[in-house]
C-alpha cells in the first residue's frame, strides 16, 4: 500500500475530514527529528511534537482566527471518528496485518444500535433502550472482528484478503438493509451526547481519549500487547516460544472490531443518524495516520501516543487549511506530498542510523 | 554497488610479479586467483584481517576454518558481493581488479555454489542448467532445443546423465549439486567455490561428487572446496588454506598434514579429545519414547533420556532428527507410539503443552525460529514466560521482568549493551545464550538443543557446552542434536545415530572411537 491520495470531498462526515494537506517540513533538520520516530520513543515524540508546534505556528501566523478556543473545540469534535477508527486499524497493523473493514464494521455496528433503538420506541426510547443499543453495537463489532480473526488465525488467509472480503460483505449487507438511505429518528438525548461537552471538552473527544488510554495501557503494559508486537515481528518465532499466536490474532481482530463499534456509536450520536458509507473516506487515512505516527508498515513497532500525536497534527492541518479557504483539491495534493516527504525523511535517516550492513 | 555494466578495468598489473609470488610450485601460469592483504570489517567487527589466498588454475584448493572464521566473507569478496577494505589486492589470472561487482566477478569466471544451491525447484534440470542464458534486459524466445543441448553437453562433461525434463525438486541432493555445477559450467567458470557441498551427502554420494570435482580440475577449472570434514578435505585437496579468527593461519600441502593437525590449526587448541561422557543409566528416566513414529518423517523411535544425562542424537541432514525433536516439543503430532515424561504419558496438543510439562526446544534456526530478531534482548528473554510475570492479573510486572532479564544476562554471562537493544546487535554466541536464557527461564526439566552451535564462534561454542554440562550436572535431561559428530562425541554421555528416520545405533564415547562413529554416520 502506498500513500494513496485520500479521496477528498467525500462528504463522509458532513464536516471536513482530514483530507487536506500540510506544509512540507522545511529542510533536513526536521527530517532527522521525524526519522528518529520509528525506533526510539523519545525521538519520536520530539519529532512529532516539533512538527505539531510548527504547524500550529504556521496556521496561527497565517490565519488570525486560528488560535482560538472555538477552533480547538471544533477540532476536538471532528477528530474522534477518525481517531477511534485509526485505533481500530492500529493493532492489526502492529501485528503485521490490516483491517480494511473498519469503516463498514463501524456502520454495521451503528446500524445495530439504530435497529435496537427503533425497535424499542424510536424517538421515545429511554436510557435503558439506549444502553441496550450500545451493548448490541459493541457485541456486533466484537463478533465481526472475532469472525475475521478466526479466519486469519486458523485458515491462515492474509488479513488484507480477509478484511477486504468482510468490507465488501458488510457494505452489501448494510446497503441491502438500509436501501442506501439514512436511518434516523432517535431520542433527543442521543444527539446531546454527540454534541455535549464536559468542562468545555467535547464528549466524543473524551471517549476517544479514553480509548487511546486503553490502547496505550494494553500495548505498553499487558501481556497481550507484548504478544502483539512479537507476533508483528516474527509470528513463527513467537509461536515456537509458546505464545498462543492464534488466540493473539483472534483477539487482535476482536478488539479492532470492538473499537469499530465505538466509532460507529460516536458517529451515530454526532449525526443523529446512520448511513452505510459514513466515514468511508477515512479508511486509507487511518492507515496513513498510523504510518505518520511512526508505526512500522511491516508490523512489530509503533506506539499509541505517537499515533495520537499524528492524528492531532493531521486535524490541525485539515482545520487550518479549511479556515484558510484553500482549494480542496490543491489541499489534497499538498497533504499527499507532505506524507511522501515524511516517509522519505524517515527512511533516509533510518538508513543512516543503521550504518553499514553487517553481512550474513 | 555502483552498478557498472562493463567489465572492470585492470589496474596496473605486473603479471610477472604475481607469478613470482606464487612460489609454491606453480611457477609458469599466473594463479587463477590471488588475494593479498585483504581485510574486511563490519562496523567494529573484523571479518577478515590481512588475508592472502591463492589458487592455481585447475587446482583443487580447500578452505578450512570453523564457523565464523571468515570463509564466507572471503568468498563474498571474491564474488564481488562485499568490497574489501582499501589496501588489499585481488588478481585474476595475474591482472589486478578493483571495485569488483557480482556481475564483473561472474564475467571473470567466478562461480559460487552455496550450500542451499539456489536452484529453482519447480523448473526442470535443463531449465536450471541453462538459466543464465535466459537472463538479460530484452525478452527473447527461450529455445527449448538449444537449452536441452546445452544441458546435455554440460552433464556430459561431468560424465553424468540425468532426465532433463525432471523438476529439480524431485532429484536427490547429490544430483541437485551436479545441476548446480553444470550451471556454473554454462557460465564459463574458471574458478568454482563450493560451500560445504558434502554436508548432506552419504559417503558414496560424496565419492561421486569428489570425482566430479576432479573432472573439473582436469578441465582446467579451479575448485575451492569449503568443508569441515577434515578427512575428505585432505583426500581431495592439493593445498589447504586454514583460516582462524578472521586471519590466515597458513597454506599446507594436503599430503603432508594429518586431520588432527588441521583441527588444531583451525581451533588454535590442542584438539579437545576429552570425552565428557559419564554413565547416567542409574539415574531416573526423565523422558522416554516408545515406538514413536510420524509418517514420512521418522519411525519406531524408542529410547530413554535420564536425569542429568546429555544424550547425543546425530545423523546426516534429513535423517529425521529435527522432525523427531519437533514432535517431542509438541509442534507436530506423532501418529504412532508414545512419549512419557517422568513415567507419565504425555499427549502434546501444542508446544504450549510441552513447555508447561517442562520441555524446552532450542531451534536449529536461530534466525527465524529461535529469536524474534528485531525485538529487544529483554523481550526475547521473557517471551516464553511473559504470562508468568503478571501483576494485578492484567499487567506485566515491569520490575519482575527487568529482574528476570538481569538475572539471566548475568547468569549466562551474556555480553550486551542495554536490555532494550535489538537482539540483532549481539554476536552469534551471545544470541545463542539469549535463546538459552529464554528457555531456562521456563525452568525446563528436559532441554532439547538442536544444532546449538550453528553460527557460533569457536570460542563461544566451548562456553555454551560448559553451560550445558553445568545444567546436566544439576539434573536437567538434555537431548543434544547435531550433525557435527565430533561435537556430539565430546559433549554427550551417550549417542544415538539416526538414519532415514530410524535409530540405527547407540554408542558410548568412551567405548567407541570418534573415527568409528564418523565412519558409521558419514559412511
Amino acid at each position: 500500500m502506498g500513500p494513496a491520495g485520500p479521496r477528498s470531498g467525500e462528504p463522509g462526515s458532513g464536516e471536513p475530514g482530514l483530507s487536506e494537506p500540510g506544509p512540507s517540513p522545511p529542510g533536513p533538520a526536521r527530517g532527522i527529528d521525524l526519522a528518529a520516530l520509528l525506533r526510539t520513543g523519545r525521538g519520536e515524540y520530539l519529532g512529532l511534537g516539533l512538527l505539531l508546534v510548527a504547524v500550529l505556528l504556521l496556521f496561527g501566523w497565517t490565519t488570525p482566527r486560528f488560535l482560538s478556543l472555538a477552533t480547538f473545540q471544533s477540532m476536538a469534535f471532528q477528530m474522534p471518528e477518525l481517531g477511534i477508527l485509526t485505533l481500530a486499524m492500529l493493532i492489526p497493523i502492529l501485528s503485521g496485518g490490516l483491517n480494511l473493514a473498519v469503516t463498514f464494521s463501524a456502520n454495521i455496528c451503528g446500524l445495530t444500535a439504530a435497529w435496537i433503538l427503533q425497535t424499542l420506541g424510536g424517538p421515545d426510547a429511554g436510557v435503558a433502550a439506549f444502553t441496550l443499543a450500545v451493548a448490541g453495537a459493541l457485541a456486533a463489532g466484537a463478533f465481526i472482528g472475532w469472525a475475521m480473526g478466526i479466519i486469519v488465525a486458523y485458515v491462515g488467509a492474509h488479513p488484507i484478503l480477509v478484511s477486504l472480503s468482510f468490507m465488501i460483505f458488510l457494505r452489501g449487507v448494510g446497503e441491502f438493509l438500509t436501501r442506501g438511505g439514512d436511518i434516523s429518528g432517535f431520542p433527543a438525548f442521543v444527539g446531546e451526547i454527540g454534541h455535549g461537552t464536559v468542562l468545555g471538552i467535547p464528549l466524543p473527544f473524551l471517549i476517544f481519549a479514553g480509548c487511546a488510554v486503553w490502547w496505550h495501557v494494553l500495548l505498553g503494559r499487558a501481556p497481550l500487547g507484548f504478544s502483539i508486537y512479537m507476533v508483528g515481528s516474527n509470528i513463527e518465532a513467537t509461536r515456537y516460544s509458546g505464545v498462543d499466536t492464534r488466540r493473539v490474532l483472534t483477539l487482535i481482530y476482536t478488539l479492532s472490531g470492538l473499537m469499530c463499534a465505538i466509532a460507529g456509536l460516536v458517529m451515530l450520536t454526532r449525526f443523529n443518524s446512520v448511513r452505510v458509507g459514513h466515514g468511508e473516506a477515512y479508511l486509507l487515512i487511518t492507515v496513513l495516520a498510523c504510518f505518520l505516527g511512526g508505526v512500522d508498515p511491516f508490523g512489530g513497532f509503533g506506539r499509541t501516543a505517537s499515533v495520537v500525536l499524528a492524528l492531532v497534527i493531521l486535524q490541525v492541518i485539515s482545520s487550518g487549511l479549511n479556515l484558510l479557504g484553500a482549494n480542496q483539491h490543491l489541499a489534497t495534493a499538498l497533504w499527499g506530498s507532505f506524507l511522501v516527504v515524511v516517509m522519505v525523511a524517515r527512511f533516509v535517516v533510518l538508513r543512516l542510523r543503521a550504518g553499514p550492513n553487517p553481512g550474513a | 554497488m555502483s552498478g557498472h555494466e562493463r567489465a572492470p578495468t585492470p589496474a596496473t598489473t605486473p603479471a610477472t610479479a604475481a607469478a613470482a609470488e606464487a612460489g609454491t610450485g606453480f611457477a609458469g601460469a599466473p594463479p587463477a586467483l590471488r588475494l593479498a592483504g585483504i581485510s574486511k570489517n563490519f562496523g567494529g567487527v573484523d571479518a577478515l584481517v590481512d588475508v592472502d589466498f591463492e589458487v592455481a588454475p585447475g587446482e583443487i584448493h580447500c578452505l578450512a576454518g570453523e564457523n565464523g572464521s571468515g570463509k564466507s566473507t572471503l568468498i563474498k569478496i571474491v564474488s564481488g558481493v562485499y568490497q574489501p577494505n582499501p589496501g588489499g589486492t585481488i588478481e585474476f589470472g595475474g591482472r589486478r581488479y578493483e571495485g569488483l561487482t557480482p556481475g564483473a566477478a561472474r564475467r571473470l569466471g567466478v562461480q559460487v555454489i552455496w550450500q542451499d544451491l539456489a536452484l529453482f525447484p519447480h523448473l526442470s534440470v535443463a531449465e536450471n542448467i541453462a538459466f543464465e542464458r535466459n537472463l538479460g534486459l530484452w525478452p527473447r524466445p527461450s529455445r527449448r532445443r538449444e537449452m536441452r543441448r546445452t544441458a546435455r553437453a554440460m552433464l556430459g562433461r561431468l560424465g553424468f546423465e540425468l532426465d532433463l525434463d525432471q523438476p529439480v525438486q524431485s532429484l536427490s541432493i547429490a544430483n541437485r549439486q551436479v545441476v548446480a555445477i553444470c550451471r556454473a559450467l554454462v557460465a564459463e567458470a574458471t574458478i568454482v567455490f563450493m560451500d560445504e557441498p558434502t554436508a548432506s551427502l552419504t559417503q558414496s554420494e560424496t565419492r561421486a561428487l569428489l570425482a566430479v570435482v576432479r573432472r573439473l580440475s582436469e578441465a582446467g577449472i579451479a575448485v575451492v572446496f569449503v568443508s569441515h570434514r577434515l578427512v575428505e578435505l585432505i583426500e581431495i585437496a592439493e593445498r589447504i588454506t586454514v583460516l582462524r579468527d578472521s586471519r590466515r593461519v597458513g597454506v599446507f600441502e594436503a599430503g603432508r598434514i594429518t586431520h588432527h593437525r588441521l583441527a588444531e590449526l583451525m581451533t588454535a587448541r590442542a584438539l579437545d579429545t576429552t570425552v565428557h561422557a559419564r554413565d547416567r543409566a542409574g539415574e531416573e528416566v526423565s523422558l522416554e519414547v516408545r515406538g514413536l513414529g510420524r509418517h514420512g518423517e521418522y519411525e519406531d523411535v524408542s529410547g530413554r533420556l535420564h536425569r542429568g544425562e546429555v544424550l547425543g542424537l546425530t545423523g546426516l541432514l534429513g535423517a529425521g532428527r529435527t522432525e523427531f525433536a519437533l514432535s517431542l516439543f509438541g509442534m507436530t503430532r506423532p501418529d504412532a507410539g508414545e512419549i512419557r515424561l517422568d513415567g507419565a504419558r504425555l499427549v502434546l496438543g501444542s508446544n504450549r503443552d510441552a513447555i508447561a510439562a517442562g520441555i524446552a526446544y532450542v531451534s536449529e534456526d536461530r534466525l527465524t525460529l529461535g529469536l524474534v530478531q528485531a525485538q529487544s534482548i529483554a523481550d526475547n528473554v521473557t517471551v516464553t514466560v511473559i504470562e508468568r510475570l503478571r501483576r494485578l492479573r492484567w499487567f506485566i510486572d515491569a520490575e519482575r521482568k527487568a529482574r528476570t532479564v538481569g538475572d539471566w544476562v548475568r547468569g549466562l554471562s551474556i555480553r550486551i549493551g542495554t536490555p532494550e537493544d535489538p537482539v540483532t546487535t549481539l554476536s552469534g554466541g551471545n544470541q545463542q545464550r539469549v535463546v538459552l536464557a529464554k528457555w531456562l527461564a521456563t525452568t525446563p526439566r528436559v532441554l532439547i538443543l538442536d544444532s546449538p552451535t550453528v553460527g557460533v564462534d569457536v570460542g563461544a561454542r566451548a562456553a555454551i557446552f560448559e553451560i550445558v554440562r553445568d545444567l546436566a550436572e544439576r539434573g536437567m535431561a538434555i537431548l543434544l542434536i547435531s550433525d557435527e559428530v565430533p561435537e556430539v562425541y565430546h559433549n554427550a554421555d551417550r549417542i544415538l545415530h539416526m538414519r532415514g528416520g530410524r535409530i540405527v545405533g547407540e554408542y558410548r564415547p568412551g567405548e567407541t572411537s570418534l573415527e568409528t562413529l564418523e565412519e558409521a554416520v558419514y559412511g
